[in-house]
């Protein structure tokens, strides 16, 4: 596996904090916004598939009847609450999915009509091609199209012939272009994007209506939502809750009566409307569709929902050495010169091999030689007389030719084995310490290149090696920490690179993996994924190229990269545009999050109960037994406005609490007991108190409110 | 000859009949049968109930409380209450009327007008009856116990019917008292129940200082 | 000795006995339920059945195993209850009446022993031995059976099988319920309660009058009423006749008989998924309900002057024996009313509001503090689902417990599982207090009469067995409606739990990281503890508030 060459863009979430998950802020305009839809959202039909939230609206179509029969302020106030309660539920599903809106709307926008320039009986190096002119939306699996500078891409495909670089901000954001280039890891491209400069020929992957865009309009929008595994079994849970409640305040009434306090109807409405989890009810789906859209705000697209929870899941991170672990390039780190020459001797020649050598590793010797040694990096053109010898496959070294007034000396670096062959060849011995700094350097996961020098004196050559240059892999800043946490979270991190198993060793130790996988092949990738789920394990990985698309496709989570090929796109099952492999972490951490504010908001809702209560059971039964009225702990005014405090507490915490459902919880990388125990007092105990002090603030004011006193 | 198929519903049962069969021979007769035999050899006191006989003749369970009432004036009536004899230690108030066939309790209820209504004429009876203040009538002594065939009182009672007692008897507090003294049981173990004495012992222990029915006809 | 030291150290005795029979007893039903080989009489006894002793079941062929016994066994009770004249040792008892009979043997075959009859005047004595007292045994066994499929769930990996009814009721019985039966009616026989075949027979009394005393093979009964968690006295007045429980040693012989299985199988339980402290975490979370609420009931009826009658009358003594005092009955109703056993040794009708509302919420948390044999611990762990469902969320998993993830199919079944009961005990007595025939059975009025009805419903639907017995429930319409929620309270949870059973063994089971929530540590038991008494708190309060709460506030 090549190691070098893999360009990554800088990090996007270089600059964000990386500690917490952060959402983007709730706008209250949204909010105004969003209204009509969450009245439209009031049809039975649509509300039939939250169950908590459909007993409200039937219990307020109940209230309202009642009002009606036998109007009072306070059965109105009541009504009017519940109604409020609904809306206020369905405005937070339609603020959730407004934000995914805006930004389909964005992407609507590049889908605008483009014509196509088919190719007729294309194929490779051909040039007797018949071109015509289509809409981009009849463009057909398998088309060939020519896409020439300042042209938009009509339809998903990958590059088969040229390169071309290319304008992806509209998926991406990102405004500096990326190379697409025909073969290869980058030769997919997306409908939409503009090519920037040079013509391809893209042949088409995916159907009209079908392509990259076209799904990722539907995902934001939330149009394709289907209910997760969690969520069902969540939403059993609030179901059954909100029967056991039903019943609950049903057989009420004959035991009221029998006590001689029969209940209107709208009490026993507002009864059950406390006592069911509405808070939870309410946020649940739009939890789900903002966990959704916080990816999305990190330009990761996940292809269900399901993808989101199983982040959260996940046992296991194969994380791709090069990229995600390390900065893509080795860098030269010391100079370790042989027996009997000296630092400075090897680092002006090391120096000098790597002028011409363009490669990020070649410009790190100059660049060390020069702030260690002090040693000017001469250009290219100061040393005349030089020839400059490019590396090569065959060779496996590079260097340069100076011809030093009839002195000829050669200069080359490169692997170990063949620039000693190099020396041998032109009569020369290197010593044993050679080896030995090879292998030192071998062993501490560094990779080893050795200067040699050849010197032709007319026929006198002298062959030596002079040292070794140090090459090692950076390791990206605070890997070491982020991987600790995730320990922590009890999750395993496997470092994937094809090093030999010396190397990986070593930078595994420096990075503090857990584990490993040298020389990895694709096969390799697939197997180890197998052996984790086999445990029971769920497996997170990233990959681009094609011959990722099997393992990504056998992961649970599988991010593809953008830059990757459409296989390795059409595998996975999230794509991060950003095409930065660290964020396979954030990813994680934005599926707990959402587990975890699915969890802390149910919590808090039933812990709730216990206040409305307090409120409402003396209200309903202090009359015939007065001594209930000792239940009555918060002191509240009169029965009427117990109830009606405790109604409108109940739809107010609703929208108290859409932004929090919107960013998430709070989320700090820790094991699940400490997790656990936070929220536990965060939420329960939270959600035991929260409601004694708002219903009595509430009751303060609502008892000057004449027909409520 | 092949065997009859049945279809899988009457297998099913039929297994599940043939195992309740065996489960009744092995745990509802073997079961009983070996425990009443060990329990008739080794401990044929217990087992039998824990008679108590006057003169070979079984005249209680010692675990069983009984009436010390005097005889109805009309044995037909049964609205009459009998009296309760003043020659005997008085048990408490039973639900059932010291009928082992009627066991069971008032279950009237902790603010039941009609329990307190009970209590409070049971109080002034018994405290007229014993001869002391209503206030120093002990709970046992106004309350029916959960069997109805509780055989104990407090101590307290107990010693509140000596002067009664003797006095019926034409006996010496004193000698009456120091009965009831060995009748006192503690705590089983030290620290288990209640100290309380075994009305039906008590009493039993009092025939052997002369039977009341003798001193009734006498007086 | 003081009352309360001497109460406090009756309990502490009680607790002591309890650890010390923790470990080997649970150890011995891990073995009973785990081992490979049968004993050579369970070979008999599964040749004389016909059934296969040496195949595990699907757990759909369990739950049909379950269901035909209870059908067979309830079918046989009610021809034997219909027929007792007919039978040897019927001591000229009538035959029972149709609905009664149904009444009864729903009752005893649910493990409920609701007793709408009294039995010294009702039941001869073959019924008793050979048709109740072998519900007593199997019912009992059975509950353990299936929590012992469904502990299997959780330990098995990818599989449908979730073990054998029959080999499981069968090794129940003969390896620890029949042994320990022996002994301690043994014991129980030397501490006092008899054992013979008396019938009844007349004395003439020490006052000159005349009194029938009863026989009967009570001790060789009560053993296994108490052990089975069974509760259905021999006599009417049940643990509080003195031939049931002669004496305090007895009493706490029996409290510790009905405790004793329940409170070890978590030690089964632990043993069997390999790992002791989730026992321990579980027979914590029971250990503590069990202590605050002897804590309550305890307080409740010595502070006597927080109702009427315990005012005027000086003590809460009204319904209690002389012999056991307000300690021990308070112990003893609290244990029966925390393990579905249901037998008393005091009338709970007459205890203080507060203490006879608490004996009614220790039914309503489903008797799982303890339990019941078997079904508290399935009760218990249905509830750990549940909070670790809740609680799993909010570490940022998917919720798993035991290595078994909880999804929407675990959920079903769990969640079906906790609303069986409240909805049977709500209806029930939605229904009964809505029909005013069915109100006039009530002995006390108000809320206290409301109390009455409220704890038979309870009483029946979870299980317990015991009674506010000012309630007159031997009416058709009682014998009926109260027969079909003890069957329906018995089974569908039973449904449930196996259902679950089969599920949960059909996953493969998912390794515990650092990201697993703990579910062996303190913080759990809090945590399930909370999670518990808010859930049922929220489903009862208003209930509890026209009967007790009302009561108890004036």
């Amino acid at each position: 596996m090549p190691t070098t060459a893999v360009s990554t863009p800088a990090p996007q979430g270089a600059g964000r904090q990386p500690q917490r998950v952060s959402g983007g802020l709730l706008d209250p305009k949204q909010l105004l916004r969003s209204l009509p839809d969450a009245f439209r959202k009031l049809d039975p039909r649509l509300m039939v598939r939250n169950p908590v939230m459909f007993v409200v609206e039937v219990g307020a179509v109940l209230t309202t009847l009642s009002a009606v029969r036998t109007p009072s302020v306070f059965a109105w106030v009541i009504t009017a609450w519940l109604w409020l309660t609904s809306v206020f539920a369905n405005l937070a599903e339609a603020v959730a999915e407004g934000r995914g809106k805006a930004q389909a709307e964005t992407l609507r926008r590049t889908r605008t009509t483009v014509t196509a320039r088919r190719l007729v009986g294309w194929r490779p190096g051909a040039t007797d091609t018949v071109e015509e002119e289509v809409p981009g939306v009849d463009l057909r699996l398998g088309d060939q199209v020519v896409v020439e500078a300042g042209q938009v891409i009509p339809g998903d495909g990958d590059v088969v012939e040229g390169i071309a670089s290319v304008d992806e901000s509209a998926i991406t954001g990102e405004s500096a272009p990326v190379i697409r280039e025909s073969g290869g890891d980058r030769s997919a491209v997306t409908g939409g994007t503009k090519v920037l400069s040079d013509r391809i020929v893209v042949k088409i992957t995916s159907k009209p209506g079908e392509t990259f865009i076209d799904r990722m309009i539907a995902l934001v929008e939330g149009a394709s939502r289907q209910k997760t595994p969690n969520e069902i079994a969540l939403n059993i849970l609030l179901a059954s809750l909100t029967i056991i409640f039903l019943i609950a305040v049903v057989t009420l009434q004959p035991f009221a009566a029998f006590a001689g306090a029969e209940q209107p109807i709208v009490i026993l409405v507002a009864l059950v409307v406390a006592l069911i989890p509405t808070t939870i009810g309410a946020l649940l789906s739009a939890i789900g569709i903002a966990g959704m859209d916080r990816l999305v705000q990190r330009n990761v697209l996940a292809m269900s929902g399901h993808a989101v929870e199983a982040a959260g899941d996940v046992n296991t991170l194969l994380l791709d050495k090069t990229g995600t672990i390390t900065l893509g390039n080795r860098q030269a780190a010391e100079f370790l010169p042989v027996h009997g020459v000296s630092v400075e001797e090897l680092a002006d020649a090391a120096q000098l091999s790597s002028i011409a050598d363009e490669t990020p590793e070649g410009r790190s010797i100059v660049v060390l030689a020069k702030q260690r040694y002090a040693l000017r990096g001469r250009g290219t053109g100061e040393l005349d007389r030089a020839e400059f010898v490019p590396f090569t496959a065959q060779s496996r070294m590079s260097g340069v030719d100076l011809d030093d007034s009839g002195e000829i000396r050669s200069l080359r670096k490169g692997a170990a084995t063949a620039v000693m062959r190099w020396v041998r060849e032109n009569g020369g011995h290197p010593t044993a310490d050679v080896g030995q700094l090879v292998d030192g350097i071998s062993a501490s996961g560094g990779t080893p290149l050795v200067v040699g020098q050849v010197s032709r004196h007319g026929a006198v050559r002298t062959a030596r090696v002079l040292g070794v240059i140090h090459l090692k892999d950076i390791l990206k800043e605070g890997m070491r920490e982020r991987f600790d946490e995730l320990r922590r979270m009890g999750i395993r991190t496997v470092m994937i690179t094809g090093d030999n198993p010396l190397t990986a060793y070593a930078i595994a130790q420096e990075a503090g993996v857990d584990d490993f996988l040298a020389e990895a092949t694709p096969e390799d990738k697939m197997a180890l994924i197998r052996r984790e789920q086999e445990g029971g394990k769920l497996v997170a990985m990233t990959g681009d190229g094609t011959n990722d698309a099997p393992a990504l496709a056998q992961a649970d989570v599988g991010v593809a990269m953008n830059t990757g090929t459409s296989a390795a796109k059409e595998a996975g099952n999230m794509v991060d545009l950003d095409s930065n492999p660290t964020k396979l972490i954030e990813i994680v951490e934005i599926g707990k999050q959402l587990l975890i504010t699915r969890g802390a908001l149910t919590t808090f809702s039933i812990a709730n109960d216990v206040a409305k209560y307090f409120a409402i059971i003396p209200a309903m039964f202090a009359g015939v037994y007065p001594g209930l009225d000792r239940l009555n702990i918060m002191r509240l005014h009169s029965p009427t406005s117990a109830i009606a405090s405790a109604i409108v507490f109940n739809a107010l915490i609703i929208i108290a609490l859409i932004p929090l459902a919107l960013r998430g919880v709070r989320y700090r990388p820790s094991s699940a007991a400490e997790l656990l125990g936070r929220n536990i007092w965060m939420y329960g105990l939270g959600g035991l108190v929260l409601p004694f002090i708002g219903i009595k603030l509430l009751d303060l004011g609502i008892q000057f409110i004449p027909g409520l006193r | 000859m092949a065997p009859p198929v049945l279809p899988a519903v009457l297998r099913h049962h039929l297994a599940a009949l043939r195992m309740l069969l065996v489960f009744t021979v092995v745990t509802g007769v073997a079961y009983p049968l070996l425990v009443t035999a060990i329990a008739q050899t080794g401990f044929s006191h217990q087992a039998n109930g824990s008679p108590l006989a006057t003169n070979g003749e079984a005249v209680a369970s010692s675990l069983i409380g009984q009436n010390f009432t005097l005889p109805k004036k009309n044995p037909d009536d049964p609205n009459e209450v009998p009296r309760p004899d003043p020659a005997w230690f008085q048990p408490r108030p039973s639900a059932g009327g010291y009928d082992p066939t009627n066991s069971g309790a008032s279950n009237l209820g902790p603010n039941s007008t009609k329990l307190i209504a009970d209590i409070r004429a049971r109080r002034a009876a018994v405290a007229a009856f014993d001869g002391v203040s209503p206030a120093s009538v002990p709970a046992d002594a106004v309350t029916a116990s959960g069997s109805g065939l509780d055989p104990a009182i407090s101590p307290a009672y107990a010693y509140e019917q000596v002067d009664r007692v003797a006095k019926a008897r034409h006996l010496a507090p004193a000698q009456v008292r120091s009965v009831v003294t060995q009748h006192v049981q503690g705590r089983e173990l030290g620290f288990l129940g209640q100290p309380r004495v075994n009305v039906v012992e008590l009493n039993h222990a009092l025939t052997r200082l002369g039977h009341p029915s003798a001193l009734r006809a006498g007086r | 000795m003081d009352d309360t030291l001497a109460g406090w150290l009756q309990v502490i005795a009680l607790v002591v006995a309890l650890a010390l029979s923790f470990r080997p007893l649970g150890d011995y039903m891990a073995r009973a339920l785990t081992g490979e080989r049968h004993w050579r009489a369970e070979r008999l006894i599964y040749r004389a059945g016909g059934v296969n002793g040496d195949v595990d079941q699907r757990w759909s062929v369990y739950l049909r195993s379950a269901l035909a016994f209870a059908a067979v066994s309830v079918l046989f009770l009610y021809g034997f209850l219909r027929l007792q004249s007919h039978f040897p040792l019927s001591l000229g008892m009538k035959p029972v009446s149709a609905d009664l009979s149904f009444n009864t043997a729903a009752s005893f075959v649910t493990n409920t022993n609701w007793q709408a009859y009294s039995g010294e005047s009702a039941m001869g004595y073959l019924v008793q031995m050979a048709g109740l007292a072998v519900q007593n045994f199997v019912s009992a066994a059975v509950g353990i059976a299936v929590v012992a499929a469904l502990i299997r769930g959780f330990t098995r990996k990818q599989t449908d099988r979730v073990g054998n009814f029959w080999v499981d009721v069968t090794r129940i019985v003969l390896r620890v319920l029949l042994p320990m039966s022996v002994v301690f009616a043994i014991v129980l026989v030397a501490a006092g309660v008899m054992q013979n075949f008396h019938g009844a027979y007349d004395i003439a009394t020490i006052a000159g009058g005349h009194q029938t005393l009863t026989g009967g093979p009570v001790a060789s009964q009560e053993a296994i009423k108490e052990l089975g968690t069974n509760g259905g006295g021999f006599y009417n007045a049940n643990s509080a006749h003195p031939f049931e429980n002669p004496s305090a040693l007895t009493n706490l012989i029996e409290i510790y008989l009905l405790l004793v299985i329940s409170f070890s199988l978590p030690r089964t339980f632990g043993a069997m998924v390999g790992d002791h402290r989730q026992g321990y975490a579980i027979v914590a979370v029971m250990a503590v309900i069990w202590t605050a609420s002897v804590a309550i009931v305890t307080a409740n009826e010595l502070h006597s002057v927080s109702s009427t009658v315990g005012h005027t009358a000086g003590a809460m003594a009204e319904g209690k024996e002389t012999r056991f005092g307000i300690w021990a009955s308070a112990l003893f109703a609290v244990s029966t009313t925390l393990t579905s056993c249901g037998a008393v040794n005091s009338a709970h009708d007459s205890y203080t509001p507060g203490g006879g509302g608490m004996t009614i919420f220790d039914m309503m948390l489903g008797e799982i503090a303890p339990g019941g044999t078997g079904s508290g611990l399935y009760g218990i762990l249905i509830l750990a689902v549940v909070a670790v469902f809740v609680a799993g969320l909010m570490v940022g998993r998917t919720p798993e417990y035991l290595g078994k993830k909880l999804r929407g199919r675990e959920m079903k079944f769990a969640s079906l599982y906790i609303l069986t009961t409240p909805a049977l005990v709500l209806v029930g007595a939605g229904l009964a207090m809505a029909f005013p025939g069915e109100r006039a059975a009530m002995l006390n009025s108000g809320a206290h009469g409301f109390s009455e009805v409220l704890y038979a419903l309870t009483s029946v639907a979870n299980n317990n067995g015991s009674a506010f017995a000012g309630l007159s429930a031997n009416t058709v319409w009682y014998n009926t409606v109260l027969g079909v929620i003890m069957i329906l309270g018995r089974f569908l949870p039973m449904v449930f739990v196996l259902a679950l059973a089969g599920s949960l063994a059909g996953q493969r089971p998912v390794p515990v990281t650092a990201g697993t929530l703990p579910t062996h540590r303190p913080q759990f038991v809090g945590l399930l503890t909370g999670v518990i008494l808010i859930v049922v708190g929220l489903t009862y309060f208003p209930a509890l508030a026209l009967g007790p709460l009302a009561e108890g506030l004036h």
